[in-house]
């Protein structure tokens, strides 16, 4: 579609970059479908190809304030991208005006202090979890909404024996999930542990940026960007061959790393390094995890794949190691958490929960499965089911199968296990 | 407050730089009776809870449907989510004189969800369920706002399908598809959405109920079903419709041949049907849609190749793999230089999803595209593709072809940059053209887009004033005061006047009864 800068805008340059994404949209509507807020609302504002309009209209120098409203429902799950034949990248149009659209209509104080409250708090570990701590104290008197956020406090977590390997992958538990869920990459460690890879916790990292990123603080996400760098670079060149990280969501964010640094000679050669070194842990399961003896459970699971998830990974690695999952016909792509959009848009993020949720328990699962911390927590808050990531249970399963065949893993066998890594990084 | 009159809305309207109603399509209510502020208070007074964009910002991604040339903002666009309130709706417009647009998913390509600047643009995306399916009599009951692909998926579990395929069908409505008559890759055995529909229950311009069709495939009386059918929202809105399903076929194969040049490729087309071949679908891409599609879904096309056909053959097994054999031969023959036969479902969908995706994945090669929809007979493909190349060059506009090869149903895709001063002219003049030459060659303007507001000027090639009359007597019988997407379909014989007195062709003189000025 064509755009006419307006006047204003012509020098700036994030104005042309998304003048140059939107010539890419032939306004053909395959994107609709695939748009979980359209689906909801079935109003062409909601819809990617609507947003896209809307951007446009800024960039030509009317409005801003609909758009944004109309943006900030979008949760950003990119299945539009996947969905478009002529390759626009909504994704990256979106990060790429943001800063115009935020000067076009500022945000009234109310949304400002709940961003700056999410902004300051959950993408710190130590912050976080205090904050997490008393909110358990104070529950009953929280709005019921949040309360049902809040997962009640896991079982202590036996921290994994491990034991040293010559292999070495580096274990990012990111920001919300090490406090609210850490018994996942504790999982996580036991099963590299089993496959002969010893994880190395990434020291004192917090949030992967994508927080700030998606809340529009361009400035914040690169500078926790290059603190990560420059945290994980020595693990990587000390020998680290990948990097681990159980949430789906930061492992994408990491992968944009490149993208977001390609302008900072500094950092952009190790940026991309470390993009390519990211691994999904459904892949290295299904590259060298088949082999582990596993005791796949009685009952089927049902798997929520996050958007940010390659689609299929999770399902392949679980029919071939024979766990039983249920059909889900019917099931909407997006559960509605799309990071901090739980607490910005509650209203359509229970909607579209709703959905996915009772899709997801229409074949009556034992428990649903997902690979994001931000799904976990918003399914777990609206089913009655018991929700966590998937690699727990294959954790599980394996643990089992090591219990029935009677042959511990191996460090528990001998003794010479060592205990590796706190629960929570602070 | 006082009521401005007419006279007074229309000053406003001229103020704004805007006049009443297009000048050119089917006559319009000649304006609203009120203002617009106005019109938006009964509005909301009559489908509280209803929403209602007003608000410019909100009402420009409205501005145009599939075909982004053609723009203009609406007064408002209402998003209702039942009957009741549609029906409302339209009472309070055609008490107002408030043209109403209809509008499904908004991708058309001809602009009939083009919206009028004194009307209402009537979303049916809400009305998406489907209300129930009957395998035993092989219908599926159905609200316009459900997609194609979503009633083939929800009838998939009998081993039912609904046929017309759109490329568009994940996205487009079935609403939709009845104003358009829509067609799609497997027309050419399965026919277009006049053939696959029983029933259609529409609310008139009164707001009125009717039914026409029903669930036998005769009913009784005149067929008001097929003159419904792509009357592109001019006679009434759709509320309900009843499909006809068919039963699976338990074996598809598709078959990819490319050739050297396009004129063998469109030999070929003609041999395969001249000699009692009956493909699901018949499918030809020129090289530049080859490499657009390529470029996204990565099927494995041969880049290469000047055109490729796609021809697939459905039914029980054995018949299936004798007729791919078969018609690989024959292919063979006419000069295919390379041949790939699908060997399971997966190939088969990605092979497709290529040729389905190929009109956005223009999109990679020119910021703007115009798809024309043209239909010629087969025999005349050669000559037609030839001449379209002749126009491309003299145009110095690239043309795509991407298009039903087996029922003769052209889609050249012009490809242009609206950006550039006067491309976007030129590709109409282009595209103009191309209709010509298919009605020359003995064909017609439209295969499967509608007419919408592109077409109108090329109406006039293919009807005779009489003919013109006739649709407008039509037009008024269901909507006497005009408030059902005015503008749209059918041309006003002056406009046929004015553009006959542009193209005399062959010293004969278009519409030589009216009188020129």
């Amino acid at each position: 579609m064509e755009v006419h800068l307006s006047h204003s805008l012509q020098g700036e340059a994030a104005a042309r970059e998304g003048e140059r994404l939107i010539r890419a949209c032939v306004h053909c509507g395959f994107c609709l479908p695939a748009c979980p807020t359209y689906q909801l609302l079935g109003d062409e504002l909601d819809s990617p190809r609507g947003r896209i309009y809307l951007i446009k209209e800024v960039l030509e120098g009317r409005g801003g304030v609909i758009a944004r409203a109309h943006l900030d429902r979008c949760l950003l799950c990119r299945a539009c991208e996947r969905a478009c034949p002529s390759g626009v990248e909504y994704g990256r149009l979106v990060a790429t005006t943001r800063g115009l659209l935020a000067a076009q209509s500022p945000r009234g104080p109310r949304d400002r202090l709940l961003r700056w409250l999410i902004r300051t708090i959950v993408p710190y570990p130590a912050r976080f979890s205090r904050v997490v701590a008393v909110a358990r104290w104070i529950r009953p008197v929280l709005p019921a909404s949040l309360a049902a956020k809040l997962p009640t406090p896991p079982p202590a977590a036996l921290p994994p024996v491990l034991h040293p390997h010559r292999r070495r992958m580096l274990l990012v538990p990111g920001c919300a999930q090490s406090v609210l869920s850490p018994a996942t990459h504790l999982s996580l460690a036991r099963v590299c542990d089993r496959l002969g890879i010893e994880p190395i916790f990434s020291p004192g990292s917090g949030c992967c940026g994508a927080l700030f990123h998606h809340l529009g603080s361009e400035e914040a996400a690169l500078r926790q960007i290059r603190r990560n760098i420059d945290l994980w670079w020595p693990e990587l060149q000390a020998g680290a061959e990948a990097l681990l990280i159980p949430a789906s969501a930061c492992a994408l964010m990491v992968r944009e790393y490149p993208d977001l640094l390609a302008r900072d000679p500094a950092y952009a050669d190790r940026a991309r390094r470390i993009a390519d070194a990211v691994k999904d842990p459904a892949d290295l399961l299904l590259s060298e995890g088949l082999r582990l003896p596993i005791a796949p459970p009685g009952r089927a699971i049902a798997i929520h794949c996050p958007c940010t998830q390659q689609p299929g990974a999770v399902e392949a690695l679980f029919r071939k190691l024979g766990i039983p999952l249920v059909p889900q016909p019917d099931s909407p792509a997006c559960c509605g958490a799309a990071g901090a959009y739980a607490l910005l848009q509650p209203r359509l993020s229970n909607q579209l929960r709703a959905r996915k949720a009772s899709a997801l328990e229409a074949g009556a699962p034992a428990e649903i499965l997902t690979a994001n911390i931000g799904c976990q927590i918003h399914l777990a808050s609206g089913s009655q089911l018991r929700v966590r990531h998937w690699i727990e249970l294959i954790d599980e399963c394996q643990t089992q199968a090591g219990a029935s065949h009677g042959v511990p893993t191996r460090g528990e066998a001998n003794g010479h296990g060592r205990e590796a890594c706190p629960a929570v990084q602070t | 407050m006082t009521h401005p009159s007419l006279g007074s809305f229309r000053r406003v309207l001229a103020a704004r730089g805007e006049q009443g109603d297009r000048p050119y399509g089917t006559p319009g209510t000649g304006g609203p009776s009120c203002s617009p502020r106005e019109i938006l208070r009964r509005l909301r007074g009559a489908v509280p809870g209803c929403p209602l964009l007003s608000h410019p910002e909100e009402l420009r991604p409205y501005e145009c449907d599939g075909l982004t040339a053609y723009r203009q903002i609406p007064l408002a666009v209402a998003i209702p989510e039942s009957v009741a309130q549609v029906q409302e709706i339209l009472r309070v417009c055609r008490t107002l004189r408030v043209p109403v647009i209809p509008r499904g998913a908004g991708t058309g390509l001809s602009g009939g969800a083009l919206p009028n600047r004194s009307g209402l643009v009537l979303s049916m995306t809400r009305f998406r369920k489907i209300l129930a399916v009957d395998p035993l009599n092989r219908t599926a009951r159905v609200e316009p706002g459900v997609t194609n692909r979503a009633i083939s998926e929800a009838t998939s579990p009998f081993g039912l399908f609904y046929a017309p395929d759109p490329s568009s069908e994940v996205a487009c409505t079935i609403g939709g598809n009845i104003a358009e008559n829509a067609g799609g890759l497997h027309c050419l055995k399965y026919g277009l959405t006049v053939h696959n529909v029983l029933s259609v229950k529409i609310l008139t311009a009164e707001g009125e109920w009717l039914v026409l069709g029903s669930e036998a495939y005769d009913a009784a009386g005149f067929d008001l079903l097929a003159l419904l059918i792509g009357s592109e929202g001019l006679l009434g809105v759709v509320v309900e419709a009843t499909v006809r399903l068919l039963p699976r076929p338990p074996l598809a194969r598709l078959i990819v041949a490319a050739f050297p040049s396009v004129e063998s490729a469109s030999t070929a087309v003609g041999k395969l049907i001249g000699e009692g071949f009956a493909p699901a679908g018949l499918e030809m891409m020129d090289n530049l849609a080859i490499r657009a599609a390529e470029a996204f879904v990565h099927a494995g096309y041969p880049v290469e190749a000047a055109a490729l056909l796609l021809c697939e053959f459905d039914g029980g097994p054995e018949e299936v793999d004798d007729q791919i054999e078969l018609a690989e031969k024959r292919l063979r023959e006419s000069g295919a230089d390379f041949l790939r036969s699908s060997s399971s479902e997966e190939e088969r969908l990605l092979l497709w999803k290529g040729r389905k995706s190929a009109f956005p994945a223009a999109g990679r090669m020119a910021p703007d595209y115009y798809c024309m929809d043209g239909t010629i007979p087969r025999r005349s493909l050669p000559e037609a593709l030839l001449r379209i190349a002749r126009l491309s060059e003299e145009f110095r506009l690239p043309v795509a072809n991407v298009f039903h090869a087996g029922d003769g149903n052209l889609h050249p895709l012009i490809l242009y940059d609206a950006s550039h001063p006067h491309e976007l002219q030129q590709a109409e003049r282009l595209g103009r053209r191309i209709l010509e030459l298919c009605v020359e060659l003995g064909g017609v303007i439209t295969g499967e887009h509608g007419v919408g507001v592109e077409k109108l000027g090329s109406m006039c090639l293919q009807f005779r004033a009489p003919e013109l009359a006739q649709f407008h007597r039509i037009k008024e019988a269901f909507d006497p005061d005009g408030i059902l997407n005015p503008g749209k379909a059918v041309p006003l014989l002056h406009r046929c006047a004015e553009l006959g007195a542009m193209h005399v062709h062959q010293g004969a003189l278009p519409f030589p009864e009216i009188e020129r000025y």
